[in-house]
């Protein structure tokens, strides 16, 4: 499963340490959420980075108090069609001003990497090869989008005020 | 939703196994040499739980020629014939029971 | 009408190249349909009994002349010559083949028009009332604020795989148009006390198999204040709301368990943190928007002209039609004029592509280019000059859309049915030939007066039955057609679910079931001109129950 970050296949540092594996000295890890909330203060006191896959059915404020700490935040997509991970993403993003890695995990295709972009993802593990060699051209399918979002992108209303609003096409009638 | 695979066979009497064409959604039947027609009576009919489900299993791999593919009910006329099994076969295979709107 | 600038243009391109490019990834075998099919979906493709079928986006009812030549010619170069008008005021081709529709698609997009998000778990298409901006009873035109929410809603990064659809109406006006209770989420634009305009939040209606009226969870909402709180509730949906059952997965199953006052203070608090953010609109948005809209450059005409009272005197064919298919409207001399997509024998809702040709030359000359579709299945033409009203009837009448049995009993909505849906249970289409077609003296008809059937073809209820003032739900038993008949729905200001009257009756019984509530009807009501909605109301469902059972 190839892992993108800034458009590139990179090769993933993380070591995932799953339920009770032992967490390796000086790597960077990713341990689930209920290890990372139990031994939280612990964790994030080692001398490598920590990040913690998080389920998408549990609410990201938990994370909250430790998010300065945390390099790395993943959120899972069980099935593309299980959008829950993409209101986590811009939750912490946000609100919660998260800025470590937000990875998007599970059944990851290019026909959502935009959707994912826009949500304040910015790695990516892909399910298909395929689909990561053409990560950069299927990031980049729209270039307008509606809807001010995570990515900063200023939506098409407001880019139409700052060239000076609607053609005089007529004024509407008084109501 | 469940896969066709999944699913528990239940068969009551002949059955085929039917789908849409990926291309035009034409609804088509399964051949026995794997193929598929358009025409009911080509198709490959059996009465038998185990060879539905060959069919079936055959059918859902064929997911690049045929798109959504179930087993569905037939009767046997006694000239040997193959007809729909129920309503919703007869519109599939027939067209609507209705007057299409007069174009042209 | 909305005016589409560069920008819409460029994401409507933009979309049909992904969406080529998707079709020919599945046509190649690179995408199974398991992977396919919820991005076809997103594009309005279902695939049906019979073939696939494309459902096209008409915001909020709004179409141009040049829009509705368009879906002429996609009816004609990649369908079967028709097209089907739907409740939610969209149209759907249903022969289309999908080698041939990124070509269809593209051919849309040359006038704006598309088919994201008429289907999916997204938001669907923003409807409002028909007769928006020229109705005499609003406050404002609704569909500006319906435009910011297409908007903002459209190929939404966070929106886009919710558990399941969402359907989003707006209104305006004092009389409900919109069947705004209905809805996963509506809003209605009124007064407060200050005297300053806002909107009252609902949430959770929809019909389906456990039907909701929704539910006040915000009595009045700024109007800046409209894109936020859409988006709290939608995030409030999108991660809460089930995705185990798809049966359970829609809003108002949301709503109903945790109850409405715990799903507003859910909205509320998220509401809270971002209101006062990227989605606070001021008076320049609405201008901006506001402003994309084109109205006509009325003239002043007469009120009532004289010439329209000599031509209803002098024909008597042309007299009923304006007593039943014409409207007033705000502004004095112009009315609004329904075309009735009810002929007896035809279905309910389909125009073929020389009606559509012929309603856009006649939109140009008498209506602004400009055409409503209402979810009643209807067109509209929203801007006729009274004077025109007796050459329009002409025209109109010559095509086969002057039936003049607007809101009587053959007006009838209907889904498409096992006819044509993958999802049916029992047809829907000849049931509403046979009940018009028993229906068919017009006096008769009017006698009976204001009278909404609704049929749909299985429980997910694409035809309304929950609120028609008789709903008739097509069932299967044994592998017969069954049809459960509900009396007393009604989808306005005063929304009610329909009461079930007993057993579904077979097939064969549909139209003799609603001649004798129709018969029951006429013998109950207290005044000629109680409506039955009233009657029904006012008896309960009883003596109709008796009089429909006592021979069955």
């Amino acid at each position: 499963m190839p892992l993108v970050k800034s458009g590139q296949i990179v090769e993933d540092r993380y070591v995932r340490a799953l339920d009770d594996a032992p967490i390796p000295d000086g790597a960077p890890v990713i341990v689930q959420a209920a290890r990372f909330l139990a031994d939280a203060a612990e964790l994030v006191a080692r001398d490598a980075p920590i990040g913690v896959l998080w389920p998408n059915d549990r609410r990201v404020a938990e994370l909250a108090p430790w998010l300065d700490e945390l390099a790395l935040v993943a959120l899972h997509f069980p099935k593309f069609k299980d959008g829950r991970a993409y209101s986590q993403a811009r939750l912490l993003r946000e609100h919660y001003g998260y800025r470590g890695e937000l990875r998007a995990t599970g059944d990851v295709l290019r026909d959502q990497f935009q959707f994912l972009l826009r949500a304040g993802f910015d790695s990516f593990e892909v399910r298909k090869p395929a689909d990561a060699l053409v990560f950069a051209a299927a990031a980049a399918r729209y270039s307008v989008f509606y809807q001010p979002s995570a990515d900063g992108r200023p939506p098409a209303l407001r880019r139409r005020l700052q060239h000076g609003g609607s053609p005089a096409v007529r004024t509407r009638e008084a109501v | 939703m469940t896969s066709p695979l999944d699913q528990k066979i239940k068969i009551t009497g002949p059955v085929v196994v039917t789908a849409n064409r990926v291309g035009d959604g034409a609804v088509v039947y399964r051949r026995a040499d794997g193929g598929w027609s358009t025409r009911l009576p080509e198709a490959a009919v059996t009465s038998n739980v185990a060879t539905a489900r060959e069919f079936i299993a055959a059918a859902v791999a064929d997911d690049l020629r045929a798109v959504g593919p179930y087993i569905a009910p037939v009767k046997l006329t006694a000239d040997g014939g193959v007809q729909p099994g129920n309503l919703r076969e007869l519109i599939r295979l027939g067209g609507p029971t209705i007057d299409l709107p007069v174009t042209f | 009408m909305y005016l589409y600038d560069d920008l819409d243009r460029t994401l409507v391109a933009e979309r049909v190249a992904d969406f080529r490019d998707q079709v020919g990834r599945r046509l190649s075998g690179e995408l199974t349909e398991d992977e396919f099919k919820p991005l076809r979906l997103m594009n309005g493709v279902y695939l049906q009994l019979h073939a696939y079928m494309l459902r096209i986006s008409i915001p909020y009812g709004t179409l141009s002349s040049a829009q509705l030549r368009k879906l002429a010619h996609v009816a004609r170069t990649y369908d079967r010559g028709y097209g089907h008008f739907t409740t939610r005021t969209n149209i759907q081709f249903h022969w289309i083949k999908l080698e041939q529709l990124p070509n269809a698609m593209a051919d849309l997009a040359s006038v704006g028009m598309h088919g994201m998000q008429t289907s999916g778990n997204n938001v669907r298409n923003v409807t409002t009332d028909q007769w928006a901006g020229v109705a005499p009873d609003e406050i404002e035109d609704p569909r500006i604020y319906a435009e910011v929410i297409r908007q903002h809603v459209t190929l939404h990064p966070e929106f886009s795989f919710m558990p399941r659809k969402f359907k989003i109406a707006v209104g305006s006006a004092a009389h409900d148009r919109a069947a705004l209770r209905i809805h996963d989420l509506a809003l209605r634009l009124h007064r407060n006390g200050a005297g300053e305009l806002g909107f009252e939040v609902m949430v959770g209606g929809g019909l389906g198999r456990t039907p909701f009226l929704a539910k006040t969870i915000k009595p009045f909402l700024l109007k800046r204040d409209v894109l936020s709180y859409v988006e709290a509730v939608l995030r409030t949906y999108n991660q809460f709301g089930r995705r185990d059952n798809i049966w359970k997965a829609r809003i108002k199953i949301l709503v109903h368990d945790l109850g409405a006052e715990a799903f507003a203070k859910e909205v509320e608090t998220e509401w809270r943190t971002i209101k006062d953010g990227p989605l606070a609109l001021d008076n320049a948005v609405f201008a901006e928007i506001a402003g994309r809209f084109r109205y006509p450059d009325y003239v002043p005409l007469d009120d009532a002209p004289r010439a329209l009272a000599e031509a209803r005197r002098a024909d008597r064919a042309f007299d009923v039609w304006f007593g039943n298919s014409v409207t007033n409207h705000k502004v004095p001399g112009y009315c609004i004029v329904t075309l009735s997509l009810k002929p007896e024998g035809g279905t309910p809702g389909d125009a073929t592509a020389e009606q559509m040709d012929a309603i856009a030359d006649l939109a140009d000359r008498y209506s602004f280019g400009e055409i409503r579709v209402g979810h009643e299945q209807n067109l509209t033409l929203p801007h006729v000059a009274q004077r025109d009203l007796p050459a329009l009837w002409r025209k109109l009448a010559d095509i086969g859309v002057a039936t003049p049995n607007v809101n009587l009993i053959s007006d009838i909505i209907s889904c498409p049915g096992l006819d044509y849906c993958s999802l049916a249970n029992a047809r829907s289409i000849p049931i509403a030939q046979q009940i018009a077609s028993r229906f068919r003296d017009r006096n008769l008809a009017r006698e009976l007066g204001r009278l909404h059937i609704n049929i749909s073809g299985c429980i997910n209820a694409c035809g309304h039955h929950h609120v028609g003032h008789i709903g008739i739900l097509g069932v299967e038993k044994n592998g017969e057609e069954f049809y459960q008949i509900t009396l007393g729905g009604k989808a306005d200001e005063d929304a009610k679910l329909g009461t079930l009257i007993g057993p579904a009756v077979p097939f064969a019984q549909v139209a003799d079931v609603v001649e004798d509530i129709a018969a029951a009807y006429v013998e109950l009501r207290e005044r000629p001109d109680e409506l039955f909605i009233d009657t029904v109301q006012r008896t309960g469902v009883e003596p109709f129950k008796e009089r429909v059972y006592a021979t069955r």
